[in-house]
């Protein structure tokens, strides 16, 4: 009843002048434009800082307060803001706008409303919601109404990227084309879950967090042969479902589990993702801190989407986390050091003969528990410890959930893993499944997903944000469960066409009057080139492989150290994420895609369009072979009776629809143009062809397939997903 | 108002004013995502204005990447001859770290090398290099830099990036970012390389949290001038042609149909393709330069013997000069940013040798880079920067107990840049050092400093060219650090 009433005053107020001033929108945006700068983390000047509220509401250093809750005139900051004397007005540079004062001092005549931050308090339950339920009612604020849903091509091959990061097979197209019976696409959504390119696809996006490569980085960048081993436990817990709270728990702390297994050391490799310096001249214990404050960084980035670096030199310029509390939070990884264990190559039955021969053990680099001291480093320096401020205990920042009190001794990584996934924490879950919607949307509803801090505004989809983190938590964690119902959603399954009545209203389409159209990852137009043309090798796992690269690409490594050698059959052609990733000389076919670098943890990737894809579509090695192999798989393809069905398989494998006769004309032109240049040209036509030749087939008509297929690959269509 | 009413409020109010200067709806998602060029159909890299009158257009940033020693190039010290042999005030020591140096036994070493002073105002320079020091009337030498980084890799993050830390853009990126580039045809963002690779290698130019529209391309010194430039062997320019116009044509249909713009920025982005197919080879085709040109800047030189770090593939002579040409035929076709990277300036032993070799190698092509700039018309809108990534030590390295002292070591105390033309003031020495080459003694310059200096040759306001990122607006100098403007260094 209380909720519906403050709905009812501020639906009512938004039309009247006489509203009261909402701090998340009026206030806070002036206080981090125009007084943050000097009255905040780094320096808060006077004594307070706008960052923190308890800070506001006492006296500052001056003695005074800066807000006295509804007394403007008693509020220093009313009175500095409205000064006339120039060294006294704040701030200095440029008064406020009699508007802009006013808004404050309206402000504080009404209370000084200062909420809590929403995503420090515990998610909200909607009674009866459900995805599309909550939708529908924010679209029809707006006069909005979901889009129709999508045609079953676009679905499958929507579903397919989505969930396995391939394209789907003609014969998988056809199927779900032909199954009219009720429950067809729910079948084809549990299907596709099961399915093992799931667990790649999904751990690629993990891998992001956790800022995977297969070398240490900086100058020397040496080669972990190892790496892959913790990339296949990735695959495998996601395949498995293992629900996100032990998944979690065995990355962060899997070593101090009663009765560890070697699967749950190895998983601990996510922290031995930082990068190593080994240049020559550097101090091994400033290296040391650089990974601890990095673990401590990403941990509190991927899992509280709280960017708690900046609190290394001072505290937090905007969020509640001081100095103190970023080495208590540093604390639980200064705790631990590097070590080797044996784990088991890799599980069975997961992988072809030559793996399962060499049945045994390997090394893999792990995190074990370590007992240090911990102190605060005067700005960061850790040649600087503040001795006098006392030793630092493990702990976490006090705005959020209390951390347990220990039975004994310092609460352990343990301990910091069972509190972050505990049901309480409000971050946690929200934040998770913020991840998977924006897999599942191409946005995230909290857009900036490493921020849930107080710069980020409630998303306007709160109630849905909330909901989708209750149903985690009820599913017990269970990832797949919540993709799924977000795949059943009718949400999910709208057209991603744009309606420009509704783009006039919702231009960011935030309220989800459409599924959104983007264009796949870097890894993803590498596995769509190759599938398409039946090339990619379908094996999971597997230490990392080198498909060719050009030869002065390794060479930019240090002193042209690294020898990339490239790898000879199947594994020329495996799905990108098996890629050997050098960090100083990385696989330009990725990094000109927006592949993250891997030197530090990525919840978001770019989506940049630049004529270097282009070129690199059009010309590189790996996407010509793909073009070849296509043309040829085409032309031997016994059952296309003529041109026609040809240039309709071609669409299919590309784009999962036929072409319309328009289409076909269009390709029909080119083909024809092709193979008339190359009947003068014959010697031309078998170098386009390459190790591809079809012999049975005119040596033009080849050539002209490969010229059009590599059209049809480039289409805007084939390498988005819509 | 609730979230989703102020939303719509904003909404219908951009709405409305945009339709108002005759813009659709469609291009508005454009507008609101930050993306005006792609809502007004311009390229990400269409020119952009910058903040205020900028002095500069393009820059060309010579990076000796391994840091060469200030002391025995620029930074004469007399004193330091002095005392060759002699220990070290403890007192300067207290707190320094080193990469190799150990300081119980370290001695300081005088500089075997001839300065004299050039040009009006009378810059030093050493014997080794004669060709630069006859532009001393165009250079502007900074003596007094200090960074915060006293290993290679961070040190080359801090120098292109701001912060010796990952993840970071360029300076490249950043003035493409902000001002986007004259030239459609041709990356905005170009890299250089001769030699060996660096210790930061492709992460120097990477874009880091910008969009990789950003990040430098790499130039090859070879016949595919940019990687995969090339069609694939067998298909000709008018099947690529032909196959583009295909392409369009079908990418047209899809955009009528689903009435997404950003089809509209795929098609834009083939066709530029197309035409970087030929701007591209045009460049780096050097058979219109005349034998006066190639003479000057040394492109057929042969590599001599010794620089056992810095030969490559023992072409480093010839590709350096090349690269140095190659830079003036990009600016002068509108590319925004070049750098060379020349890594080979670690000299922890052999110092005298190995920078012989070195100067040998650079300061012939850089001096007629400055010289036919000039003579081009070019040189007053094109920045040229020569910098490593740090300086090295007066004191002699004493590495593993070595008897002789040959080198020196890291040093982000005190180390020298230049820079030339692109509204700087030529002549100018600005900044001393105590009399070893220690520290700084009068104005000292930050490496952010310097850089939100250079931003302002270009008319950028360092405080407000800025991205999202992390929680905060991040830019090119750190967030934490008040950097200056140095006005004295502007013509």
């Amino acid at each position: 009843m209380k909720i519906l009433v403050v709905i009812t005053l501020l639906t009512a107020g938004s039309f009247t002048a006489s509203a009261a001033v909402d701090f998340i929108n009026e206030v806070q945006p002036l206080l981090t434009a125009h007084c943050i700068k000097c009255h905040g983390g780094i320096r808060a000047k006077g004594g307070f800082s706008f960052a923190r509220k308890e800070s506001v509401f006492s006296p500052a250093k001056s003695g005074l307060h800066p807000i006295v809750s509804g007394k403007p005139e008693a509020s220093e900051l009313l009175a500095r803001i409205t000064s006339h004397d120039e060294d006294e007005r704040m701030p200095p540079e440029e008064p406020l706008t009699s508007q802009q004062i006013e808004t404050l001092r309206k402000w504080i005549e009404e209370g000084a409303i200062w909420p809590e931050h929403w995503a420090f308090q515990p998610p909200r339950n909607t009674a009866g919601a459900t995805i599309d339920s909550l939708v529908k009612s924010s679209l029809g604020k707006a006069g909005l109404k979901r889009s129709p849903e999508a045609g079953r091509h676009t679905l499958i091959r929507r579903l397919y990227l989505d969930i396995l990061g391939l394209p789907p097979s003609p014969a998988a197209i056809t199927t779900f084309e032909k199954d009219t019976s009720p429950g067809a696409y729910q079948r084809l959504v549990d299907r596709t879950l099961g399915l093992p390119g799931f667990g790649e696809r999904w751990a690629r996006h993990w891998l992001d967090a956790a800022r995977y490569a297969d070398s240490d980085g900086y100058e020397k960048d040496n080669a972990r042969l190892d790496a892959w081993r913790w990339r296949k436990w990735v695959i495998d817990a996601i395949n498995d479902d293992m629900p996100f709270d032990q998944f979690t728990i065995e990355q962060l702390a899997g070593d101090l589990l009663p009765n560890v297994t070697p699967s749950q050391r190895l998983a601990t490799a996510f922290h031995r993702q930082t990068l190593f310096n080994r240049e020559g001249g550097v101090d091994p214990e400033e290296d040391r801190t650089k990974r601890t404050i990095d673990r401590t960084a990403t941990t509190s980035s991927n899992w509280l989407a709280l960017s708690m670096e900046c609190a290394q030199c001072h505290d937090h310029p905007y969020d509640p986390v001081s100095q103190r509390e970023f080495y208590q939070f540093y604390a639980f990884f200064n705790n631990a050091e590097e070590a080797d264990a044996q784990v088991p190559k890799d599980t069975p039955g997961a992988v072809a003969g030559e793996e399962k021969e060499k049945a045994g053990m390997m090394k893999a680099r792990v995190m074990r528990a370590k007992e240090r001291k911990t102190f605060i480093f005067h700005r960061g320096d850790f040649l600087q410890p503040k001795k006098d401020a006392g030793e630092i205990l493990p702990g976490t920042p006090a705005v959020l959930p209390e951390l347990p009190v220990p039975a004994k001794g310092k609460s352990t990584r343990l301990d910091l893993a069972r509190w972050i996934v505990d049901p309480g924490n409000p971050l946690t879950a929200r934040v998770a499944v913020n991840d998977i919607w924006s897999r599942l949307f191409g946005h995230g509803l909290v857009e900036n997903k490493a921020d849930f801090g107080t710069r980020s505004a409630p998303p306007i989809q709160l109630e849905l944000l909330d909901h989708l983190a209750l149903e985690l938590l009820k599913s017990e964690w269970s990832r797949k469960q919540l993709i799924r119902y977000i795949l059943l959603s009718k949400t999910y399954r709208q057209s991603a066409r744009h309606r420009h009545k509704a783009t006039g209203i919702d231009p960011g389409n935030v309220l989800l009057h459409r599924q959104n159209r983007f264009r796949v990852e870097g890894e993803i137009m590498r596995d769509i080139f190759l599938e398409t043309s039946g090339l990619l090798q379908h094996r999971v796992g597997s230490p990392s492989v080198f498909p060719p690269i050009p030869p002065d690409v390794a060479a930019q490594s240090y002193a042209g150290s690294f020898k990339w050698k490239t790898s000879t059959g199947a594994d020329r052609y495996r799905r990108a994420m098996y890629t050997f990733f050098k960090r100083t000389a990385a696989d330009p076919n990725l990094i000109a895609f927006d592949c993250p670098d891997a030197n530090v943890t990525v919840a978001k990737r770019n989506r940049s369009n630049t004529p270097i894809m282009a070129l690199a579509t059009l010309g590189n090695e790996v996407f010509h072979e793909a073009a070849q192999a296509m043309a040829k798989k085409i032309l031997s393809n016994s059952s296309l009776p003529d041109q026609a069905a040809r240039i309709d398989y071609c669409f299919l494998l590309c784009t999962a629809r036929k072409a319309t006769p328009k289409e076909k004309s269009t390709v029909a032109t080119l083909l024809e143009k092709s193979r008339a240049y190359y009947v003068k040209n014959p010697s031309e036509a078998d170098k386009l062809a390459g190790n591809h030749r079809l012999k049975q087939i005119p040596a033009a008509d080849n050539a002209a397939w490969i010229a059009t297929a590599r059209i049809i690959l480039n289409l805007d269509e084939t390498i988005t997903r819509q | 108002m609730s979230p989703t009413q102020e939303y719509l409020a904003r909404t219908r109010r951009d709405f409305l004013t945009t339709s108002a200067c005759g813009l659709g709806g469609v291009a508005l998602s454009h507008i609101l995502a930050g993306n005006s060029h792609a809502a007004a159909g311009l390229p990400p890299l269409a020119p952009k204005l910058p903040h205020f009158a900028p002095k500069a257009k393009n820059c060309i940033f010579i990076f000796m990447a391994g840091a060469p020693s200030q002391l025995d190039l620029f930074d004469p010290k007399p004193k330091l001859k002095e005392l060759h042999g002699k220990k070290m005030d403890s007192e300067l020591l207290e707190g320094k770290r080193f990469a190799f140096i150990k300081k119980e036994s370290a001695v300081l070493m005088g500089s075997p090398r001839k300065f004299a002073r050039h040009g009006k105002s009378g810059m030093w320079f050493s014997d080794l290099l004669p060709h630069m020091a006859g532009c001393a009337d165009d250079i502007c030498m900074v003596r007094s830099m200090h960074t915060d980084q006293f290993n290679h890799h961070p040190g080359q993050l801090q120098m292109q990036c701001g912060e010796g830390r990952f993840g970071l853009p360029s300076t490249g990126s950043w003035l493409t970012y902000g001002l986007g580039t004259e030239n459609q045809n041709l990356p905005g963002y170009v890299v250089l390389t001769a030699g060996r690779g660096s210790s930061g290698g492709a992460t120097l130019w990477q874009s880091g949290f910008l969009p990789s529209t950003y990040a430098g391309v790499r130039f090859r010194n070879s016949t595919d001038a940019l990687l995969n430039l090339k069609n694939p062997e067998g298909l000709p320019p008018q099947l690529q042609r032909a196959g583009l116009d295909t392409l369009r044509a079908l990418n047209n249909n899809h955009l009528a149909s689903m009435g997404d713009p950003e089809i509209a920025s795929r098609i834009a982005s083939y066709e530029l393709a197309f035409r970087m197919q030929s701007a591209a080879p045009e460049l780096i085709d050097l058979s219109g330069e005349n034998q006066r040109m190639m003479e000057a800047y040394g492109t057929e030189r042969a590599t001599p013997k010794g620089g056992n770090r810095g030969r490559g593939n023992g072409k480093a002579y010839a590709e350096f000069s090349r690269n140095c040409l190659l830079a003036r035929r990009m600016v002068e076709r509108g590319v925004r940013f070049v750098n060379i990277i020349h890594a080979s300036w670690d000299h922890h032993s052999d110092l005298d040798g190995e920078l012989t070799f070195n100067t040998g190698m650079s300061d012939q092509p850089v001096a007629a880079l400055i010289k036919d700039l000039k003579e081009q018309g070019l040189l007053d809108e094109t920045l040229v920067v020569w910098a490593g990534e740090f300086g090295r030590t007066p004191l002699g390295e004493n590495r593993n107990g070595r008897k002789a002292n040959t080198g020196r070591d890291h040093h982000p105390n005190a180390f020298t840049i230049l820079m030339a033309g692109g509204g700087v003031k030529g002549g100018l020495s600005y900044g001393t050092t105590d009399e070893i080459g220690w520290q700084p003694a009068e104005n000292p310059v930050h490496v952010n400093d310097f850089q939100a200096t250079l931003l302002a040759l270009f008319g950028l306001d360092h405080e407000r060219l800025t991205y999202p990122h992390a929680g905060s607006e991040r830019r090119l100098t750190s967030i934490t650090r008040q950097s200056r403007v140095i006005k004295e260094w502007f013509s």
